[in-house]
C-alpha cells in the first residue's frame, strides 16, 4: 500500500511536464495582459483622482474670480457715482462763479451806463442852461468867464 | 462488475487494488498513471484555452474570467508569502493547485463508476483516485525538497548553505556539528514526508470512507424494508460524505500549494 515504485518516476516526470508548460506557457499568456490591466486601471483610477482634484480646484478659482469680480464691480460702482457727484458739484460751483460774474458785469455796465447818460445829460443841461441864461440875459455868456458856476451848477443836476 | 465481489472484504480489496505492470520496483501502477496523465493534460488544455483568451483591453468572459481569478488568486497567495521575483513559484502554485484539485475530484465520482468504464476496455482493477497513491503524493514532495535545497543553495551559495546544515540552529561549534547536522536533516525531510503523508492520507481516507458506506448496499438484492433502508441510508450517507469531501478537496489542495511555498521563503533565510 505504501510501496513506492516505479510509478513514482512516471509520476515525476508527468509533473514536470504539466509545471513546464505552465510556467513556459500558461502564467507568461495571464500575466502580460493582467498586470497590464491592472495597471491600466490603476492609471484610470489615478487619473479620475486628478480630474476631481483640478475640478475642485477650478471652482476654487472661479469662485474667487467671480467674488473679486463683484468687489470690482461694486468698486467701480461707487467711484462713479463719486465722480458724478464731484462733477455735479463742479457744475454747480462753475455756474454759481458764472452767475455771479455776470450779474457783477451786469452792474457795472449799469453803472457805467448810468454815468455816461448822467455826464451826457449834464453837459447838455449845462448847454441849456447857457442857452437858458443867455437868452434870459439878453447878451452872451461867456462859457469861459463862468466855468465855474457852470460846473457847480452841473454837478448839482 | 467482471469480478466476484460478493463479500465486504472481497468488494473493499478490489477497490484498493492497483492495475500494476512489472514486478518489484518496477512495478508500474497504470491506472495512477493514466488518470494523472489525463488530468495533467486536461489541466493544461484548460489553462491554454482561458489564457489564449486573456488580452489586457477585452473584458473576460467565462472560463477566461474564473482561470484569471484562480491565477490572481493563486499569485496574490504566493506574494503574501514570498518577497521577490515570484513569477515560477506563481507556476509552481498554480500546477500544484490545479493538478491536485483535478486529481483529488476523481473522488467525487461514483464509487464502481471508473472501474466499470475500465472494466469495459479489459482493466480488471481500477483506481481513480492518483492522489491516493504513495507514488503520486511523494513525486510532487520530492519535487518540493528539491525545489528547498535548491532555494537554499542559490540564496546562501553552495558553501553558505553547507555551512548552515553544520551551524545552525545550535552554533558554529565543531561539539555542535552532529545534533546540526541531525536535526537539519529531520528538518528538512519532515517537510516533504508529511506533505506526502497528508494528501495521500486524507484522499486514502477520504475514498475508504466512500467505499465503507458503500458496503451497506452491497448485497441487497430484494426490496424488502431492511433492503430498502440499507440503500437508502447508503445514498444519505454517501451524499453527506461526498459534499464534506468537496472542501478536503479543495483544502486538502490549498495546503498543498501553500506550503511549498512556505518552505522555499523559508529556506531563503538567512540564520
Amino acid at each position: 500500500m505504501l510501496a513506492i515504485n516505479a510509478t513514482f518516476i512516471g509520476q515525476f516526470i508527468v509533473l514536470l511536464v504539466l509545471l513546464w508548460f505552465i510556467y513556459k506557457v500558461v502564467v507568461p499568456m495571464l500575466a502580460g495582459p493582467i498586470e497590464d490591466r491592472q495597471r491600466k486601471i490603476a492609471e484610470g483610477l489615478a487619473a479620475a483622482e486628478r480630474g476631481e482634484r483640478s475640478l475642485t480646484e477650478a471652482r476654487g478659482n472661479a469662485d474667487q474670480i467671480i467674488r473679486e469680480a463683484r468687489e470690482r464691480a461694486t468698486q467701480i460702482v461707487d467711484q462713479a457715482q463719486h465722480r458724478a457727484n464731484e462733477i455735479v458739484e463742479e457744475a454747480k460751483g462753475q455756474a454759481n462763479t458764472e452767475g455771479a460774474r455776470l450779474v457783477a458785469q451786469a452792474h457795472e455796465q449799469i453803472e457805467l451806463d448810468t454815468n455816461r447818460a448822467r455826464e451826457s445829460l449834464r453837459r447838455e443841461v449845462a448847454g441849456i442852461a447857457v442857452g437858458a441864461a443867455s437868452k434870459l440875459l439878453g447878451k452872451e455868456i461867456d462859457a469861459g468867464k463862468h466855468a465855474e458856476l457852470l460846473s457847480q451848477l452841473a454837478t448839482q443836476i | 462488475m467482471a469480478v466476484e465481489l460478493e463479500t465486504p472484504s472481497a468488494y473493499v480489496n478490489h477497490h484498493m487494488t492497483h492495475l500494476t505492470v512489472g514486478q518489484g520496483f518496477w512495478t508500474v501502477h497504470v491506472d495512477t498513471l493514466v488518470m494523472s496523465s489525463a488530468l495533467a493534460a486536461l489541466v493544461a488544455w484548460v489553462l491554454w484555452l482561458a489564457a489564449r483568451r486573456a488580452s489586457s483591453t477585452a473584458r473576460p468572459t467565462g472560463l477566461g474570467a474564473f482561470i484569471e481569478f484562480v491565477y490572481e488568486w493563486v499569485d496574490n497567495e504566493v506574494g503574501s508569502i514570498y518577497h521577490g521575483n515570484r513569477r515560477f513559484l506563481t507556476a509552481l502554485a498554480l500546477t500544484l493547485f490545479t493538478w491536485i484539485v483535478a486529481m483529488n475530484t476523481m473522488d467525487l465520482l461514483p464509487l464502481d463508476a471508473p472501474g466499470n468504464v475500465a472494466g469495459a476496455f479489459g482493466a480488471k482493477f481500477w483506481r481513480v483516485l492518483p492522489t491516493a497513491d504513495i507514488n503520486g503524493t511523494a513525486a510532487m514532495a520530492v519535487l518540493v525538497l528539491i525545489l528547498v535545497v535548491g532555494a537554499g543553495v542559490r540564496s546562501k551559495g553552495t558553501g553558505g548553505y553547507l555551512h548552515e546544515w553544520i551551524s545552525a540552529p545550535f552554533g558554529a561549534n565543531p561539539v555542535l556539528w552532529i545534533p546540526n547536522l541531525l536535526l537539519n536533516a529531520i528538518e528538512l525531510l519532515s517537510k516533504p514526508i508529511s506533505l506526502a503523508m497528508r494528501l495521500f492520507g486524507n484522499m486514502f481516507a477520504g475514498e475508504l470512507i466512500f467505499m465503507l458506506i458503500a458496503l451497506l448496499g452491497l448485497g441487497v438484492t430484494e426490496a424488502s424494508a431492511g433492503g430498502v433502508a440499507r440503500v437508502g441510508l447508503q445514498i444519505l450517507l454517501g451524499s453527506v460524505w461526498a459534499v464534506f469531501h468537496i472542501l478536503i478537496v479543495l483544502l486538502q489542495a490549498f495546503i498543498f500549494m501553500v506550503l511549498p511555498i512556505v518552505y522555499i521563503a523559508m529556506a531563503e533565510e538567512h540564520h
